[in-house]
């Protein structure tokens, strides 16, 4: 059993940074507009086939693919906020969740239609790194890299630029910022892009190692809902800790048990985590 | 808030409306060419005849297909194999049945989804609305096991095909006939192959997706292995649609057994056997369910050399109407190589056992008609309880008892591995059974 626990230790963190990118938007989006958004899992869908599209189509490297797959996550994004929640912000929540989840299906609809269920996959490798007993798929290890990379361009987004401070100020008091001249419709609209660019980010980078639906997306998102509540509320880089945490755990169970019982360990955790710390390891008290 | 609710609610309504109006039935896909019909080496002639006075009649078969879903890939060849019979018995004007029919066939089929929910819909609908005369399965063992219920609820004679669970014949059903040999019996001459490429060798790992199919070829499989001494270190199986096998394969690696058997079905087989690779685990032998005897498992590269798979059927396979006639057995259909060249020039592309199946599943009811001299389901039952026949696909009888009516008891596995040729490209090579071997195993692979 020993001789198992750091391959799958190092497994589970690998996932667990692209896991947290995936949370990291759905956070985003709670922690400034109040929105829990159920069209996340078909957006990282749409990333997996942004990336394959690029690939098999545009001969692009799936990594330099990514870049695009960013600035559509972003762009769609920016169109559902104005399509479909802009209307819907100051309702009660189950409208904001209703929107969402119209959005959900329309996506998954029109995905169904073009690209059916069946399974695709980019067939494109890094080969494989040896360290010792462990041997790491390289895709993997680009994807946490690529994933540090996102959470650092995120946090100096948020923390040095205007746009960022922008964010920052209606997250923290809508009525204010607008009194100081932020236009928070439009900030709103960018922070709801971003959150759905790294949704998208964290697709890209899982069809660079596995198979996808257009169905796919509905188990990432299940995983971010676990990890946003993990990693609190509204607190981005606490959901990329809440990702690695999540992933460690998809990696070290099946060490002990059958493999069939992970979503069962992950559920529990998620329920024990809402009566008991609702607001996440790292979140803030509302 | 009331009118934006209702706008919503709208909205949901109109796009379900939307969606349930794309379920369509498909027509039976046509081949790319019209394939040329078939020389038939024997003395019974199942082709049209110029006797005027034969009446012709059209009998409908009824099937899904997994047009989309995860069993797609094999479920489109098996749809083409049985499309390319279909249409080698209408453009020859049909087969003579009885002393005054010439039968042709026609196909009503749909998209399955690879869905077992849809495929109780889609047959039930075969037996009440579109009257299927009779019925061919879906591909794999779930989907053609929620298919066979509904044959039998509604009296249809079913040749399943693409299934290969036992359990399906065991449930008192007289009209469901197994093409496929049983899961019971697919991994057993992996166990006799490696015993004999390695007989010191002591440890096998079992691992199966979490559906019928593979559960119950694995199962028989490990009893078999434990009753030639062998010790099954790993017994687990993982949940259909897994796209991560990392967990799984640290485990393997920890058992450290010597050989691996088992995976599931087309999609899980290719990921698991690329993932196998990317970790470098360090196994002498790995025999996989379903996907390895599929051309496309050639595109994994190097990931797929060494590894061996159970196939139905392969196209160097070397059944004959010799072999029929040294066997004492009636030979019955185009031989191996004339069903391959028909196959490549309808569909440009190499047949799979899938695609053996379907054509081979369409052959067993044209055979069952022709000796039984009609199309009435209780003559043809007797017939196909009857029948012990050599095709291309290989021998074909059933199991005629109650308490496993209808399982194929005559036909054999064949088991592929995928070598190099001399100009370093893929191939696959049959290594087992000995006396159909095209090639010597390449034992150990890693």
């Amino acid at each position: 059993m020993a001789e198992m626990l750091l391959p799958s230790l190092v497994d589970g963190l690998l996932l667990g940074f692209v896991f947290g990118i995936a949370a990291m938007g759905l956070s985003l989006i709670w922690g400034v507009m109040n929105v829990i958004n159920l069209s996340h899992g078909p957006i990282i869908a749409l990333g997996m086939f942004g990336v394959y599209l690029s690939f098999t189509h545009l001969g692009l490297n799936p990594y330099l693919a990514l870049i695009l797959v960013a600035i559509g996550g972003l762009l769609v994004g920016v169109l559902i906020y104005a399509v479909a929640v802009h209307r819907v912000l100051n309702a009660p929540h189950l409208s904001t969740l209703l929107a969402t989840f119209a959005v959900n299906m329309i996506i998954i609809g029109l995905g169904t239609a073009a690209f059916t269920v069946s399974p695709y996959n980019v067939d494109f490798t890094l080969g494989s790194l040896t360290l010792g007993p462990i041997r790491v798929p390289l895709s993997r290890l680009a994807a946490a890299l690529a994933a540090l990379m996102v959470t650092g361009v995120l946090y100096l987004f948020l923390n040095r630029s205007r746009p960022g401070k922008y964010i920052r100020a209606v997250a923290n008091n809508r009525a204010a910022a607008e009194l100081m001249g932020i236009p928070s419709a439009r900030v709103l609209a960018l922070s709801f892009g971003l959150g759905t660019m790294l949704a998208a980010i964290a697709g890209g980078l899982i069809a660079t190692f596995f198979p996808f639906t257009i169905l796919s997306g509905g188990g990432y998102e299940l995983r971010s809902f676990v990890i946003v509540v993990l990693g609190g509320l509204g607190n981005p880089l606490g959901a990329l800790f809440g990702g690695l945490i999540l992933g460690t755990l998809e990696g070290v169970i099946p060490v002990f048990t059958v493999t069939t019982w992970v979503p069962v360990f992950e559920f529990v955790l998620f329920v024990l985590l809402l009566l008991v710390r609702p607001t996440g390891l790292f979140g803030r008290r509302r | 808030m009331r009118h934006i609710l209702l706008k919503a609610v709208i909205l949901l309504a109109v796009a379900a409306l939307g969606l349930s109006a794309c379920a369509q039935p498909t027509a039976a896909p046509e081949p790319t060419e019209a394939p040329p019909p078939p020389a038939q080496a024997t003395s019974e002639e199942p082709v049209a005849t110029a006797e005027a006075m034969l009446e012709p009649v059209t009998l409908t078969l009824g099937f899904t297909s997994s047009l989309t879903g995860s069993q797609n890939v094999a479920s489109v060849r098996q749809n083409n194999g049985l499309a390319l019979l279909i249409n080698q018995i209408n453009d020859a004007g049909g087969f003579q049945v009885g002393e005054s029919t010439l039968v042709s066939f026609d196909s009503v089929t749909y998209d399955d989804e690879s869905n077992k929910d849809r495929v109780q819909e889609l047959y039930t609908r075969l037996a009440t609305e579109d009257n299927a005369d009779f019925m061919i399965s879906p591909y794999s063992s779930g989907l053609a096991d929620a298919a066979a219920v509904i044959a039998e609820q509604y009296g249809k004679i079913m040749i399943t095909t693409g299934a290969a669970s036992d359990s399906t014949y065991m449930l008192g059903y007289t009209g469901v006939y197994q093409t496929y040999t049983p899961a019971s019996r697919y991994l057993v001459g992996s166990v006799d192959q490696l015993l004999s490429l390695d007989p010191s060798l002591t440890k096998v790992a079992l691992v199966h997706e979490n559906d019928k199919f593979s559960t119950d070829v694995v199962t028989a499989a490990k009893d078999y292995a434990e009753a030639q001494g062998l010790e099954v270190v790993l017994f687990e199986g993982y949940d259909t649609g897994t796209a991560d096998f990392g967990p799984f394969i640290n485990k393997i690696v920890a058992a450290a057994p010597d050989a691996l058997l088992g995976g599931g079905h087309f999609a899980d087989g290719e990921i698991f056997a690329r993932q196998l690779s990317e970790k470098g685990v360090s196994l002498k032998y790995i025999s996989l369910l379903v996907a390895p005897p599929e051309p496309d498992f050639a595109q994994l590269g190097e990931a797929a050399f060494g590894i061996i798979g159970p196939s139905q059927w392969e196209p160097q396979a070397e059944y004959s109407p010799e072999a029929a006639a040294a066997a004492g057995v009636e030979w019955f259909g185009p031989t191996v190589t004339e069903f391959v060249d028909a196959y490549v020039a309808a569909f440009n592309e190499e047949p799979s056992y899938h695609s053996a199946g379907g054509y081979a599943a369409g052959l067993i009811l044209q055979k069952a008609m022709i000796d039984a001299g009609t199309s009435d389901p209780e003559a043809l039952k007797a017939a196909l309880d009857a029948m012990d026949i050599l095709t291309f696909y290989g021998r074909i009888t059933f199991n005629t008892t109650a308490e496993a009516h209808g399982l194929q008891i005559g036909h054999s596995m064949v088991y592929i591995q995928w070598q190099k040729d001399a100009a370093g490209a893929l191939e696959k090579q049959v290594v087992w059974p000995p006396e159909g071997a095209t090639a010597d195993a390449i034992y150990p692979i890693r």
